[in-house]
């Protein structure tokens, strides 16, 4: 049960769940005292001891069904009918000891013991399967691709060379019974050929439940690890790369950014309130040691309560952007509740509050009707900045970051910097996340190279991985 | 590991389901499991889940059900060792040092060097810092039970991550290190259950340290068998009915669904005002017990004559 365990542990740390030695042992010691006969109440002490958050139990019992399942095993009508053509001759069974390694292949693919090729398969080749499996280390599958190659590793430890050579060898003697072609030869060449059919369904069977073997392991071991790499690829890939994101790609992401603002969350939630080293709260101190005669034996210290995060977030939602805002939008409301005060704008020649939109409908929804109403027009950050120290001019104070999102091309209107520049002064920080990469800034009709020396930081921004980094930064200002 | 025989309630997993029923607790099968391993393995359990679930209710039954003592440490912000392990008796070693004070002459006056004086005083320092000032605190209360204990280390989630590490040598160890009296370990492990609402990410180090048991909102039947357990009087029809609603009530999009305990007290309410059966305007009268939010309430109130329908049909098949 050891290695069962450890398998499924190993099979746990794949799909993304953690789990150290000591909870092993605990788990070890729990299944123990449980027993094995309860396969329900087994799940159950398994999970108490591995799975620590309610995600990672969803993952344990993802796994614990798919590891503990019965060995996949791969059934279509033909093996049927060959297995049983097989299993139909008495003579393999008995002489399975004494056999060279081509006869007790055969009897394995055959089935073996007819009388136990129920609905179990095959229980002598699941056996040597798994065996072979561990030889060759089928648990470190990662990609399917390896399916093929570790299932011919599998087969060849099991030694289907030696049938193949008989194979190759009874069909030659079959071409030249064939060449010969004499009358007297009739009954050689018809046992040849009945070898021939059953080597050769032997030979597929084999591979077949090789495959189905192999490709059960990577489902269990190879399949997290491989959407873990596609998500990373996914997630530093640049937003305006040529091509669209396909729409698993697209879910992925979207995975990914709630993962990424739920570590940032995290991250940022954790202290609200910070002890001012040495400075003692003198008015509670008094008052807590009344009771001792005003001799302090009780110190109270002062404290200072960490300002929650205020973001306002400025987007362009022009052609351009758009695929970045998404994703920016996405993070911003999946940090709400680290984030105090949360407010978004979108422009492209006017500038609208979309806090509504963005909180009232599904995220998709919203995110198309703020494209339709505010984007198409030519982008114009001048009139937006001034639209916002009109109309929204309250919402930044001296705790606010503001967040601005955009190429900073403004189809050579009048960029406002008098007005920027009042806006940046009264926030706390302005962050332009910029989507052209920096040697283009300036170049044409950028105004990035004139609203620069105004913002606190300025940084390309074109992939869901600098995302995550800007905010994080962007957060870190108010520890 | 000699744990003695354990109480009849953790003789085995059916046990503890059993004990539980017996102070009215309704046990789930992973409630059990837990609690029975926790017993076993010597390991806390933490629960998590949304308020109003039971967590908390899980450890007081179990102390009643087991027979132990119910040791209780409501976390919340600034909890430091002194609430919550042990404290001096400033007040006494005060006291005491006046005494002192006056009677000095008397306890030094027979010696005749410094030395010997100061080896007379040295006594006296040792009386102070000894168990007769000591003021015990939940977690040391747990430890020195004799007769076995369930220690509540309620809502963890509110204290601070120093806290936390306090918790560790408490958790692993079951003992206590007091630097002017030594180290004081537990004579029988008391039966630990950190509760969390998951107002904020727990430490790695403490969540590995325990089991974890998630309680969620409770499927129709376990809620009907709880309700019967929790509200005996109430009638059959109406509890199903009454099932039926709050189960679809938490399926609506608000913002703090009623869980057990609201359930609770509005089958005690419905009781109270002898509703044989649900009907829509007692349930627009009385939906401020199972709802607490203004807008929760503000987004039923349209959808109400639509999920009575739905409970009441559910229940009369």
């Amino acid at each position: 049960m050891e290695r069962a365990l450890t398998g499924f542990v190993r099979a746990l740390r794949a799909a993304g769940a953690e789990a150290s030695p000591g909870e092993v042992i605990d788990a070890a010691l729990a299944l123990e005292l449980v027993g094995y006969a309860d396969r329900g109440l087994m799940q159950t002490a398994l999970a108490t001891a591995l799975a620590k958050s309610e995600a990672e139990k969803a993952i344990h019992d993802r796994v614990f069904e798919q590891y503990f399942a019965p060995p996949a095993v791969a059934s279509s009508d033909q093996t049927d009918g060959a297995t049983q053509d097989a299993a139909g001759e008495p003579a393999e069974a008995p002489a399975r000891t004494g056999l060279s390694d081509v006869d007790a292949l055969m009897a394995l693919a055959a089935g073996g013991d007819p009388r136990q090729g129920g609905q179990a398969g095959n229980p002598a080749l699941r056996l040597a399967l798994s065996r072979a499996a561990q030889q060759v280390g089928l648990d470190d599958i990662r990609f399917q691709s390896q399916i093929n190659y570790f299932s011919q590793r599998m087969l060849e430890t099991l030694g289907i060379a030696a049938l193949e050579a008989r194979l190759l060898q009874r069909l030659g003697q079959a071409d030249q019974a064939q060449r010969g072609a004499s009358g007297a030869q009739t009954g050689a060449e018809g046992s040849i050929t009945a070898e021939i059919n059953a080597l050769q369904a032997a030979r597929s069977e084999l591979q077949r439940q090789a495959a189905a073997y192999a490709n059960q392991r990577y489902e269990i071991f190879g399949q997290a690890a491989t959407e873990a790499f596609l998500t990373e690829v996914v997630v530093t890939r640049r937003f305006n790369q040529q091509g669209r994101l396909a729409p698993a790609d697209m879910e992925r992401m979207s995975a990914a950014v709630r993962r990424m603002a739920k570590r940032l969350a995290a991250k940022h939630s954790r202290r609200q309130r910070i002890r001012q080293h040495g400075q003692l709260d003198m008015r509670r101190t008094l008052r807590a040691n009344a009771g001792h005669d005003g001799v302090p034996f009780n110190l109270h210290f002062k404290y200072k309560r960490r300002d929650k995060p205020r973001i306002v977030a400025i987007c362009d939602v022009s052609g351009s952007v758009a695929p970045t805002v998404r994703f920016l939008l996405l993070f911003l409301y999946a940090l709400q509740g680290v984030v105090s005060d949360l407010r978004s704008f979108a422009f492209s020649n006017q500038l609208r509050d979309v806090g509504a939109p963005l909180e009232s409908l599904p995220f998709e929804a919203a995110l198309q009707q703020i494209i339709d109403e505010v984007g198409g027009g030519s982008t114009d950050y001048g009139q937006a900045f001034i639209d916002l120290h009109q109309r929204h001019f309250d919402c930044i104070d001296r705790r606010t970051t503001v967040l601005i999102l955009g190429d900073g091309r403004s189809n050579y209107a009048d960029p406002q910097l008098h007005v920027f520049a009042e806006l940046a002064q009264r926030a706390k920080r302005v962050v332009w996340l910029c989507t052209e990469p920096p040697g283009r800034w300036g170049s044409g009709d950028s105004c990035m190279l004139q609203y620069r020396p105004l913002c606190s930081h300025v940084s390309y921004c074109a992939s869901a991985a600098d995302l995550e980094r800007v905010i994080d930064e962007a957060l870190e200002a108010y520890a | 590991m000699n744990l003695g025989t354990p109480p009849a309630g953790l003789a085995s997993i059916d046990a503890v389901t059993t004990a539980l029923a017996g102070v009215g607790y309704i046990s789930t099968p992973a409630i059990s499991t837990a609690v029975y391993l926790a017993h076993h393995l010597r390991k806390p359990v933490l629960i998590e889940g949304p308020a109003g679930v039971g967590k908390t209710e899980l450890a007081v039954s179990a102390a009643r059900a087991l027979g132990f003592a119910l040791l209780r440490l409501q976390c919340y912000e600034g909890l430091d060792d002194s609430k919550a392990l042990y404290e001096w008796k400033y007040g006494k070693q005060l006291l005491y040092t006046q005494i002192l004070k006056e009677k000095i002459g008397q306890v030094v006056g027979a010696a005749d060097s410094l030395q010997a004086s100061f080896t007379k005083l040295a006594a006296f320092e040792d009386l102070f810092f000894s168990r007769d000032f000591l003021e015990a605190r939940p977690l040391l209360q747990a430890m020195e039970q004799p007769g076995g204990s369930v220690l509540l280390i309620d809502e963890i989630d509110k204290s601070e991550e120093a806290f936390e590490a306090l918790l560790l040598e408490v958790l692993a160890d079951y003992q206590v290190t007091i630097p002017e009296i030594g180290t004081i370990t537990a004579q029988v492990p008391p039966l630990v259950l950190l509760t969390s609402n998951n107002t904020r990410e727990l430490g790695d180090a403490l969540k590995r340290r325990c089991l974890h048991l998630h309680i969620g909102y409770p499927q129709p039947e376990l809620e009907r068998r709880v309700l019967q357990a929790r509200v005996p009087q109430i009638a059959d029809r109406l509890l199903v009915q009454l099932v039926a609603f709050v189960q679809a009530l938490r399926l609506e999009n608000i913002r703090k669904p009623p869980s057990m305990a609201e359930a609770v007290d509005w089958a005690r309410t419905l009781l109270l005002l002898h509703a044989p059966a649900l009907d829509e305007t007692l349930v627009r009268d009385t939906l401020n017990v199972l709802l607490k939010r203004e807008s929760d309430i503000a987004e039923v109130q349209g959808r109400l004559p639509l999920l009575l329908k739905t409970a009441t049909a559910d229940s009369a098949r």
